[in-house]
């Protein structure tokens, strides 16, 4: 009775999440009833809940503005590709090349390795690079960010990367349970850390570096601690990302991806984890689905001239604009969900609000 | 009596202000001295040098018998060094550190515009300085295998929280105390990491005629219970006289005297600092 007591909120949250996977295991069952828009929408926002989960550990609670996040996505993603392409499928993938990579690693094994690569640049381009301070910070990972790119589809390296052309036939998952899983642990890692003394010590360097220093946390084995762990589940995310898409092309990972997850975090809110999480899912179901129609002629039973091809980009934009303004700290601000919370939401706060406007009722008569 | 902290013909110039002049100080262990001169004296600098916010561009600093930053004039300062003693170090090994270093060396500070965590709570204001001293690692910390030691750091939090007087406000924003509990919880985060000196940077600034009333003994309360030396900086003149043991005082960066309250009171140099300046004391 006690533990219940003592440990009541953790039971709880567990329970909520619990909750949220035996969904996606219901969905996963129900297999071709599901329309498959909702299935690939799933899928990407828990790809992208990690990747922006990842990008707040950096930007949001240790206070380094990075932009580098799609270079190191890239590395993990052609880190996976080119690490697990089955023996049988190397031959027709790099019929311009041939390739010198003449093993095949098993799924999680690669995953494992999409991360350890972008980690390692990580750690030694964080050497010189974190030196900077926010605006060059930002400028220099933007700038790895596209030297990767190139170098990617560089022929020089045509027979690791492929050049510019595609990886294909490389293995992936095929139901929405296994992201799910991979990326829920990722971020569960995560929160581990940011709640353990290091995480304080990152929070500390983004209020007050000075003061951090002089509490005795060592500013550069930290900052770079936080770059490294950020870049790691980057590349895991890349991984996911590659997976998804089944087929793999340096091309479409722009510094506009970078742009999308950095606005994710900050539309969940800066410095809060389950903010970036609910940010992903409402950003990518409204680019990807809820918006959709708005190119296609009719729209909520509505039918406009204007609902045309892009329309749904203006649209998109604007409500981003309203966000940004008007919602300065995101969704969650710089807390987290609270599962009491969303209890009383629907016990309480909306009961309340139909109370209160009864209430003015009451005066009007 | 054991020398703590040894500041030898220190000087620090930015371009062409020499903030800081040729400063020579001694704090002996146990003893309570303060660092005081009229406003844009060097006080302030003279800390960031011997915390390692600044490289000084001169002299030798040391903690407990060991020096641990030297300097000497070198490259372009070589040539537009304004300070004396130029060539006294030329000769011996560069020596600096960083400030999380000095303070792991065992002395801590305070700011003169507070500095705190300000999305934290006092609660983890004071848990974060503990991070220094820990003895976990990065995996033992993220699985939570040290468990006993953050229960020991939390537990620890609660006795310095309730030892500075910051009852009732466990879970409150660090920034939404008045001023006078911040300058507490300073000093409380600065204790968190086990130092022998503690620098306190005009600890009264902002605090109220009764707050101010009770440093002295707020501060030798914590003297007392922590073993520490203290070297401090203050502008008010009934607080400093009261709890020194010695007194430093500067002026546009120089010593101009140097000893015990009764004496500084009666130094003609002083007095003519004090008026001869456009001062608010
Ligand atoms: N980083 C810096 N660059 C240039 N000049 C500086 C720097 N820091 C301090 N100074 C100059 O050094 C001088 C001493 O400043 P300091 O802050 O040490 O004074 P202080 O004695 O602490 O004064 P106060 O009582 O007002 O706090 C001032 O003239 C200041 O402008
Ligand atoms: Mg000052």
């Amino acid at each position: 009775m006690n533990f219940l007591k003592k440990y009541n909120k953790q039971i709880k949250t567990i329970l909520f999440v619990v909750l949220l996977y035996v969904i996606i295991a219901v969905i996963d069952a129900l297999g071709n009833d599901i329309p498959r828009v909702v299935v690939s929408v799933l899928k990407k926002s828990c790809i992208y809940a990690l990747l922006a989960v990842s990008l707040n550990l950096l930007n949001g609670f240790t206070g380094l503005f990075s932009l580098g996040q799609a270079g190191f996505m890239l590395l993990g993603a052609y880190t996976y590709a080119i690490l697990t392409l089955p023996m049988a499928a190397r031959e027709s993938v790099y019929y311009m090349y041939g390739t010198v990579v003449n093993f095949s690693l098993p799924l999680i094994l690669g995953l494992i390795c999409a991360g350890i690569i972008p980690a390692l640049f990580a750690f030694l381009i964080g050497l010189p690079v974190l030196k900077l301070k926010s605006d060059y910070l930002a400028i220099a990972t933007l700038g790895f960010a596209e030297i990767v790119r190139a170098l990617i589809q560089w022929q020089g390296f045509g027979k690791v990367t492929n050049g510019a052309n595609s990886i294909l036939k490389y293995p992936g998952f095929k139901k929405i349970m296994p992201y799910a899983l991979v990326a829920g642990l990722c971020i569960l890692l995560i929160v581990l850390l940011l709640k353990s003394t290091y995480g304080r010590a990152f929070k500390a360097i983004r209020d007050d570096e000075i003061a951090a220093e002089a509490m005795g946390i060592n500013l550069a084995k930290h900052k770079q601690m936080s770059f490294v762990i950020s870049s790691f589940f980057a590349g895991i995310g890349g991984a996911l990302l590659a997976m998804y898409q089944t087929s793999l092309s340096a091309t479409a990972f722009t510094s506009a991806m970078t742009y999308e997850i950095l606005l994710m975090v900050v539309i969940g809110g800066i410095g809060s984890v389950t903010g970036s999480v609910i940010a992903s899912f409402l950003f990518i179901a409204c680019s990807e689905w809820w918006l959709r129609n708005l190119d296609s002629g009719t729209f909520l039973g509505i039918s406009l001239p204007i609902f045309r091809n892009g329309f749904r980009l203006v649209v998109f934009s604007v409500v981003i604009m309203i966000i940004v303004l008007f919602f300065r700290k995101g969704i969650m601000g710089e807390r987290e969900l609270d599962v009491d919370r969303i209890g009383t939401f629907f016990t309480k706060k909306i009961p309340s609000m139909f109370k209160k406007k009864n209430k003015e009722g009451d005066l009007n008569k | 009596m054991k020398n703590v902290l040894h500041v030898e013909n220190l000087t620090m110039q930015f371009g062409g202000v020499v903030a800081v002049n040729n400063l020579c100080m001694d704090v002996n262990e146990g003893e309570i001295v303060a660092l005081i001169g009229p406003n844009g004296a060097g006080k302030t600098t003279a800390f960031n040098a011997i915390t390692g916010v600044y490289e000084p561009t001169n002299g030798v600093i040391s903690f407990m018998g060991e020096p641990y930053v030297r300097n000497t004039p070198h490259g372009k300062m070589k040539s537009t060094y304004a300070g004396i003693n130029a060539e006294t170090y030329a000769s011996q090994p560069k020596m600096t550190k960083t400030p999380d270093e000095i303070t792991k060396l065992g002395m801590a500070r305070t700011f003169q515009n507070i500095r705190l965590f300000k999305s934290m709570t006092v609660f983890e204001n004071v848990l974060t300085a503990m991070h220094m001293r820990k003895k976990s690692n990065l995996f033992t910390a993220t699985f939570m295998i040290n468990y006993k030691e953050e229960a020991e750091q939390r537990r620890k939090t609660e006795e310095l929280r309730k030892l500075v007087d910051l009852y009732d406000v466990k879970d409150e924003l660090a920034t939404s105390l008045p001023y006078g509990k911040q300058r507490h919880l300073e000093i409380a985060r600065a204790l968190a990491t086990e130092p022998k000196l503690l620098l306190l940077d005009e600890p009264a600034a902002g605090m109220n005629p009764q707050e101010t009333a009770e440093l002295t003994a707020f501060i030798h309360k914590i003297r007392k219970e922590f073993d520490l030396t203290i070297l401090l900086i203050e502008h008010h003149m009934n607080l400093v006289m009261d709890i020194s043991d010695r007194i430093y005082v500067i002026n546009f960066g120089s010593e101009i005297a140097n000893g015990t309250p009764a004496e500084i009171q009666s130094n003609p140099a002083v007095i003519e600092a004090y008026l001869g300046g456009d001062n608010d004391e």
